[in-house]
């Protein structure tokens, strides 16, 4: 009990907040694409299981690590372009059209784990791969800089996600099809084509979201491997207001309460297990009752868009 | 456009709905001919999932060998974890002319006691649990999970260098529970300054959290862990990357991992499936508990070939083994 809060455990419980916090990035950042343009994706878990399946039985099977992240994008592009014919083509209902994507990819990633693997296995995945340089900054090189890939480039997205969405052109499109749809469109920017775009990339970076976790983290697959994470995902894309820095800040916020409240239990630190697990869930709510004072979401979000003609 | 836009939708929902219902129902043997018993079982979990659903299923093929297929079938609904579709499946197989019902998770208990009464003709049974509701087409189960536990501290024990142990629960509940705290006094009562460190992480399915609380314990110094549920299959991936040794519960996961896996409490439920069987044949369809145990073997401690464990290590855990089986042992957990 005397180390309770030395140098290392602290470095240790931020390493360990990066990397929970991988998943989440990845398949936040890509719901914020879909949601900044109007779309509510409920589907990003099922998109997740998907990926997170193909991308473990490329692996499985040939040991291609590179391989496997390309289908877990490929699968959740199709996913994503499913998600967008649904609520832009045919301007379904986008909550329920969602959740069925979410059991689509649920019941499907199942099927083809008990038709093509059968039972649990493990793979190698992802090896962690230390910066040069950088990974020997005290402090921050063990946290930041001695990760796998696949845990880097989830927060390069970050800085690339808000260059893009607040500093080009394409990024005010998503924007102004998010806000005013009419408007957009009545200046000659397709609704529909940036909603594809915004749905299918979510659905990409959705589908590497599960393969972070299959062949970068976890290295396992099992039925419903998420349990659930892609749901937080949305939650931290209204934590984050729908800005990427914000949604980053969410994603360490909860997975670093989540380290924490691990290792207080793994010390001995007497507070009942089921008072520990909750607390990133209060505190996720919490903060996203006082942070939904201030930020107001896209005026068109979830709603479809019907051209008056 | 409109409408149209929202027919397909919901064609193509209800088609999705029918493929993630599909993808559930494993029909193991078909049923055609009147003379064979006849057993539906409802699984929270898949039922290759190492742990929990597996040993059940392991244990219903078993007695299907032992029986032939001509007198034995079953069919199987896994990962049934939405405790309202269970009770939907359970009552439509008490609707057919099953023999046997099994609702293997103890979240299925209040269905039960709804259904069971409905259908006086069927006889059903539901565990991990104790209770049989005093209604009499109900039969319980449960495992003294504790005494494996409490083999495999022993055990841990005689093998940790570092004299720090980690522990990966699921929920303070039921089986679990038991596991981890027989573990702890098996460890406690072979050598008292070990630490064991024992986090839960508030789900039987949360592979992610698993994994994480495994690298929390290796940080911690743990140079041995267990732990209990599907989800573990997180923490022996770290497990294994990181060359600390393992200690498995409910099946056995040595296939996992095989150089760092230790041994494995084996849940071998046929002792129990076999005794229900042979009553319902005789006409009894319920009233009756029973709980696995190393005595009635339907605990057993499986030890991994690939491991080279030292041979006085072991012996010292089939000491314990012995000891809780004759008396001599105390374990301490759950009136053990």
């Amino acid at each position: 009990m005397e180390d309770l809060f030395t140098g290392s455990v602290l470095i240790g419980l931020l390493a360990s907040a990066i990397r929970l916090a991988t998943p989440y990035l990845y398949a936040a950042i890509g719901e914020t694409f879909g949601q900044r343009s109007g779309v509510l994706n409920l589907g990003v878990d099922g998109i997740m299981l998907m990926g997170a399946f193909s991308g473990f039985y490329v692996v499985f099977k040939t040991g291609d690590l590179v391989g496997g992240v390309l289908l877990a994008a490929l699968v959740g592009l199709l996913m994503g372009l499913a998600m967008a014919f649904i609520s832009v083509t045919l301007n379904a209902e986008q909550g329920i059209s969602g959740i069925g994507v979410y059991l689509f990819g649920l019941g499907m990633s199942d099927l083809l784990f008990q038709k093509l693997i059968n039972n649990v296995q493990t793979v190698s995945g992802f090896p962690v791969a230390p910066i040069p340089i950088l990974s020997k900054i005290p402090v921050l090189g063990p946290i930041l800089f001695t990760q796998n890939v696949l845990v880097y480039g989830a927060y390069l997205l970050v800085p690339i996600a808000w260059f893009v969405l607040n500093k080009t052109t394409l990024g005010l499109k998503i924007r102004a099809v998010g806000e005013n749809p009419e408007a957009a469109d009545t200046l000659g920017v397709s609704v529909a084509k940036v909603r594809y775009f915004t749905v299918t990339l979510g659905g990409v970076l959705s589908g590497i979201a599960g393969a972070s976790l299959s062949i970068a983290l976890l290295n396992v697959f099992q039925f419903n491997l998420t349990n659930g994470l892609g749901f937080i995902a949305i939650a931290l894309v209204y934590f984050g207001g729908w800005r990427p820095t914000w949604v980053l800040m969410g994603s360490l916020i909860f997975s670093f309460v989540n380290a924490l409240q691990i290792w207080v239990q793994v010390v001995g630190i007497p507070i009942p297990s089921d008072i520990a697990v909750m607390t990133p869930y209060i505190l996720t709510i919490v903060v996203l009752v006082i942070s939904a004072q201030r930020v107001r979401p896209p005026s068109a979000l979830s709603k479809a868009y019907e051209r008056l003609e | 456009m409109k409408k149209f836009g929202k027919l397909v939708v919901l064609l193509m929902l209800v088609a999705i709905f029918s493929t993630a219902c599909g993808a559930a129902e494993t029909p193991v043997a078909p049923a055609e001919t009147a003379g064979p018993f006849k057993v539906a079982v409802v699984t929270p979990s898949a039922i290759n999932d190492l742990a929990f659903s597996q040993s059940m299923y392991d244990a219903l093929v078993t007695i299907q060998g032992e029986m032939g297929e001509d007198n034995f079938q079953f069919v199987i609904s896994d990962s049934m974890f939405v405790v309202d579709d269970a009770a939907a499946a359970i009552r439509d197989y008490a609707s057919e002319d099953y023999d046997l019902i099994l609702a293997h998770g103890s979240q299925y208990g209040s269905a039960l006691k709804e259904i069971a009464p409905d259908f006086p003709e069927t006889s059903f049974a539901w565990g991990t649990a104790g209770d049989t509701f005093d209604i009499p087409n109900i039969f319980a189960y449960e495992a003294f999970s504790q005494e494996g536990g409490y083999v495999s501290g022993v055990l841990a024990a005689a093998l940790t260098k570092s004299n720090v142990i980690g522990v990966v629960g699921p929920v303070e509940v039921g089986d679990a529970k038991l596991y981890v705290d027989g573990f702890v006094a098996g460890v406690k009562a072979t050598k008292p300054d070990v630490t064991v460190n024992v986090n839960y992480t508030g789900s039987f399915s949360d592979v992610a959290m698993a994994s994480e609380a495994a690298q929390t314990h290796i940080g911690a110094g743990a140079d041995v862990m267990s732990g209990s549920a599907q989800m573990v299959v997180g923490a022996v991936g770290v497990a294994k990357e990181k060359g600390v040794l393992w200690f498995g519960t409910q099946a056995d996961q040595a296939s996992l991992a095989p150089d760092i896996v230790v041994a494995c409490q084996v849940y071998d439920w046929t002792v129990v499936v076999r005794d229900i069987i042979s009553l319902v044949q005789e006409g009894t369809l319920g009233g009756k508990a029973y709980a696995l145990s190393l005595e009635n073997k339907g605990l057993v401690m499986s030890y991994n070939p690939g491991y080279d464990l030292p041979a006085d290590i072991k012996a010292q855990g089939e000491a314990a083994a012995k000891g809780i089986v004759d008396g001599t042992v105390t374990i301490g957990v759950g009136g053990k």
